[in-house]
This record gives C-alpha cells, sequence and structure tokens, in this order.
C-alpha cells in the first residue's frame, strides 16, 4: 500500500475515470431526483425547483402509506421464508460429502445467472390458470374421479411473494452456506454429549453463531425484494402493486416527476435504513464480543 | 429432502418453458410432438433479431468499458491509501445496492434534463443504455478483481524490480498473467449481467432501442405462447455458457488458492 502523495500520476490515473462514472451517472442523477422531490410541478412539464415539502407529505397520503406497509410486509415474509428454506438447504450443502458441494452450489447459484424475466415467465407459465400446475392437479383429480376447477393462482400477493422467494432464494442460501462452512461441528457434539436437545441446541448454539451470515443473507434478500418492479408487475393483481410499481407509473403514466423522485428518495432511505440497522448490530455484537474477552 | 425439494422449485420451471419450447402446440399445456418452428419463427422475427443485435452490442461495449473502469477501481483501492478511502469504497457499491428502479428513473430523469441526444445513428443510439450498464456492472467488477489482487503476493514484484524489471514489464509479466483468471471471470460476469438487465434498461430504451429481454417483455404482456419460450431458451443457452464458464474458472481459481 502507497501513499496517493509520492505517487501523483499513478494515483490519478487510476481515481479519475472511475470517480467520474460514478460522480456523472450516479452522484447527479441522485442529487437531480432528490432536488425533484423538493419541487412542483407547473403545467404540464414545467418542473420549478422551489423547496416544498408536497411530495412528502403526500407521500404519507394512507393510499401511499399502504403502498409501503404492503412492500415492507411482502418483502419482510419474502425474507422470512427464504430463510426458512434457506437455513435447512444450507446446512444440507454443508454436510454433504466434500465431493459433492462444489455441484450442489453450483446448482444453487447457477438460476442467478438466468435471466430475471425469464425466471418470472417461467413461474408464470407453471401456475397460470390454464398452467402446468393447474393442468396436473386437474389430472390428479380426474384420476381419483373429483370435478376439478383450475384455481386462479398468480394476479395476486401470494404469487408476487411465490416469485420473490423464487428469485432471491439462492442470496440466502450462499451467506448461510459460508457461515455453515466456518461453524466448529464439535461445539454441536459437546452439546449432545452435555444432553441439550435439538432445539435446545439450535437455539442456543447455532443461531448466536450463525447471527452474521443470517443477518446478511436476510438484507441481501430484503433490500432488493423491497424494491423489486417485475415480479409485481407480472404476477401481482392490481392491489399486489408495490412501492418500484407507484413509482414507474409517477414517471411512464402519470407523468408527475416530483412525486415519483420523491418516493424512490424515500426508498432509497429505507434501503439504506436496512443497511444501517445492519451496521450497528454487528457493531454492538463486535464491541460486546471483545468487552467480554478476558 | 428440502435440498432436493428446493432444487426442483428453482429448476422445474425453467426445464419445463425449456421443453415446451420444441412442443407443437399453440396452447403451451399438452405434449403434441417435437418441433423447431418456433425457433424458426424467432429467427425470421426481425425485430428479435434486432433487439438481440441491440443487446450483444451493448453487452460487448459495457464489459470493454466495464473491465476498464472495474480494473482501475481495484487497482486504486489495492494500491493506495487516501483520506476517506472507507466512504470511497461504500461509494463505489452504492448502484449495487440501491434499487434498479432507483437507478433507472434517476437516469431517466438525467438524460432528458441534459438533453442527450436521442436520434444518433446506430450503435451511438445504445449510448444511453450502455452507460447505464457500465454504471452497474463496473463495481462488480471491481470487486471480482480486487479479491483476487488481495492473494497477490507483493514479495514477486520485489523480486522482479530485483532483476532489473521496469514498472511496465512487471504489468505485463507478472501482475496481468495472476489477474487473468478474474480479468476473464469478471468480463463474463459483465458481458451476462448487461446482457440479462430489465429493469434499468426499461428507462431507458425507446422504439429504436430495444433490447431481448424488452422485448421478451412486451411478448409475455401479450401472451404465453411458444415463441416467447423458444426466444427465452435461447438467451437461456447463452448467459448458461457463459455462466458455466465463469464458474468453471473460478473452481480452478479456488483449487489454486488451496494448494498454495
Amino acid at each position: 500500500m502507497k501513499s496517493a502523495r509520492n505517487h501523483k500520476l499513478a494515483f490519478w490515473l487510476t481515481f479519475c475515470p472511475p470517480t467520474l462514472w460514478m460522480l456523472i451517472f450516479l452522484l447527479v442523477p441522485i442529487l437531480i431526483i432528490g432536488i425533484f422531490s423538493f419541487s412542483a410541478k407547473q403545467g404540464l412539464v414545467d418542473i420549478s425547483a422551489s423547496w416544498v415539502l408536497d411530495n412528502y407529505i403526500r407521500a404519507f397520503d394512507p393510499v401511499y402509506l399502504s403502498v409501503f406497509f404492503k412492500s415492507i410486509g411482502i418483502a419482510a415474509l419474502t425474507t422470512l421464508i427464504c430463510f426458512l428454506i434457506g437455513f435447512p438447504v444450507a446446512i444440507g450443502i454443508a454436510s454433504a460429502p466434500k465431493s459433492w458441494k462444489p455441484v450442489l452450489l453450483m446448482i444453487v447459484v447457477l438460476p442467478f445467472w438466468v435471466n430475471l424475466l425469464i425466471r418470472t415467465y417461467a413461474l408464470i407459465a407453471v401456475f397460470r390458470t390454464r398452467g402446468f400446475f393447474n393442468f396436473s392437479l386437474e389430472w390428479v383429480a380426474n384420476l381419483f374421479g373429483i370435478p376439478f376447477e383450475p384455481l386462479t393462482l398468480l394476479y395476486n400477493d401470494a404469487a408476487v411473494i411465490l416469485g420473490l422467494v423464487y428469485i432471491h432464494l439462492p442470496f440466502m442460501i450462499l451467506p448461510l452456506y459460508a457461515g455453515f462452512e466456518g461453524f466448529n461441528k464439535s461445539l454441536l457434539e459437546a452439546a449432545s454429549d452435555l444432553g441439550a436437545q435439538q432445539f435446545k441446541i439450535i437455539t442456543a448454539i447455532v443461531l448466536p453463531i450463525m447471527a452474521p451470515s443470517i443477518i446478511s443473507g436476510c438484507i441481501l434478500v430484503f433490500i432488493p425484494a423491497l424494491g423489486s418492479f417485475l415480479t409485481p408487475e407480472l404476477l401481482g393483481g392490481p392491489s399486489s402493486q408495490m412501492i418500484a410499481n407507484v413509482i414507474e407509473r409517477q414517471f411512464l403514466a402519470a407523468n408527475d416527476w416530483p412525486f415519483g423522485s420523491a418516493l424512490s428518495m424515500m426508498l432509497i432511505y429505507l434501503t439504506f435504513g436496512a443497511l444501517a440497522l445492519r451496521y450497528f448490530w454487528l457493531r454492538r455484537r463486535y464491541f460486546s464480543s471483545t468487552e467480554n474477552k478476558p | 429432502m428440502i435440498l432436493c425439494c428446493t432444487i426442483v422449485f428453482l429448476y422445474a420451471p425453467i426445464i419445463v418453458l425449456v421443453i415446451f419450447s420444441f412442443n407443437d402446440s399453440r396452447r403451451n399445456v399438452t405434449w403434441h410432438g417435437f418441433t423447431f418452428k418456433y425457433y424458426e419463427k424467432a429467427i425470421h422475427n426481425n425485430n428479435l433479431i434486432e433487439a438481440f443485435l441491440n443487446s450483444l452490442s451493448i453487452a460487448f461495449f459495457n464489459t470493454v468499458f466495464s473491465l476498464i473502469l472495474g480494473t482501475l477501481t481495484a487497482l486504486l483501492l489495492w494500491r493506495f491509501r487516501f483520506s476517506y478511502k472507507s466512504v470511497y469504497e461504500g461509494i463505489i457499491l452504492v448502484p449495487i445496492i440501491i434499487p434498479e428502479i432507483c437507478i433507472g428513473i434517476a437516469l431517466l430523469v438525467f438524460f432528458n434534463l441534459c438533453g442527450w441526444p436521442n436520434d444518433l445513428p446506430w450503435p451511438l443510439n445504445l449510448s444511453k443504455i450502455t452507460c447505464a450498464h457500465i454504471l452497474f456492472s463496473f463495481p462488480f467488477v471491481a470487486v471480482i478483481i480486487r479479491a483476487r489482487l488481495a492473494k497477490f503476493n507483493l514479495d514477486q514484484e520485489e523480486a522482479a524490480l530485483d532483476l532489473g524489471a521496469n514498472h511496465k514489464q512487471i504489468f505485463k509479466n507478472v501482475l496481468f498473467p495472476h489477474l487473468k483468471p478474474a480479468l476473464i471471470v469478471s468480463s463474463l460476469l459483465a458481458f451476462t449481467l448487461s446482457l440479462d438487465d430489465f429493469v434499468i434498461t426499461f428507462f431507458m430504451s425507446g422504439p429504436e432501442t430495444t433490447t431481448v429481454p424488452i422485448k421478451i417483455y412486451s411478448m409475455v404482456r401479450f401472451s404465453v405462447t411458444p415463441e416467447v419460450n423458444a426466444a427465452s431458451t435461447i438467451l437461456l443457452l447463452i448467459t448458461i455458457v457463459l455462466a458455466a464458464i465463469a464458474i468453471w474458472i473460478q473452481r480452478g481459481w479456488a483449487k489454486e488458492v488451496e494448494k498454495s
């Protein structure tokens, strides 16, 4: 590691291009919508920077507030389901024979590379009213001679959650797996030798030690789920719109850019809020663990 | 048990989608025999071909620029000490962290306000989408290359210096061979990220500048037909092959680390 002061040319050569790119295409655009969020719409196209709070006040209108709460609820439920599925799966991979591990990991990671749209479309094809799932149910029902009415599985909140779980599951499994790999298995043996029950072992030993990986996994699922646009757009019904869909409508349909900007700024604040929670939690944990050391 | 169910859950819909792209029936539910006819249809669909060419050129330019910017960032963070470095490291990750929709609309507003020309000749008319893709691709490249740089043994550099090599030679003969697998993996990742992006592209694209995901999206909105399955399968195949190569290289890399 060298000091920037002694190698000025090399430093600026590596510093400027990425920084400029960030500045022009990230910080300036976000600053603009930040300013827009305090502006008022005048006429059809004009927007004046007038430093008013109207857009934020409107965002706290029950209609939009309920969308926010709904989005947070859907994202939280998605995170919970991902955790409940991902936890045993991660244990399964971590305790698999050594030669199997890379294969299993690859199987879990590979869907991450597959296009989000294609995965969502695949879900539509399976679960729509005339889809494969209903078709299989009908076949089973006919086998037993039960009259069958195709179920409406799509275009509701449950479908959105299903889609989000489907897409974000690898994000949960990977950090949990990494956590289990570093887990000292003799602790489990010691606990069961001392007579602890299965449930007690999990709550008293596994969960506390795994907490950092669990938090990482939850953040990795919660943040993208909260801001997801495509899944509720394609799988959700009119009542299961999330924040991102409302934002999109402000820009591409309602043409109310200041209000849309205010909503997206709030989404950004929420995202950073979730990150800050994780940061403070890990820091507190780190300090309390160093204090306990002799 | 749960592991098996999860794998089935993750893969069954995709596999069904691929299988039914060969199905000889418009209704797309029951199997009516094997056919390539929807692939032929897809190949003769001029709009789709145009979108495909757009996607490939965006992905190409994205890969080149992300590789340059990402490598520079990685070198900067690896080599230099400077004030507010941890803040800088955080800012680099912002494009990955904040919701895609926010980046999408922020860039939409930005390009509108700065009067970015809309009627440029091909491929310059794709510049908006390409700039947006570079923004979220190069942090990934930076992270991968930095991880590889962290494994670089600085003694090697000193040895090369002692043997009389100049900085250019060290870069070419010592550092570059060390970085090569990371460069390949990150370029594959940048390419697929760009090829797959929907949300941000959605806000940047116009009638002349559709990409494959945007085209598939408009087809999906319309109806679920085997043609969509065929188009998806083609895109799927490309990304799976690229991903398999990347994961395979990374595995070799992990083994090398284990050895040393």
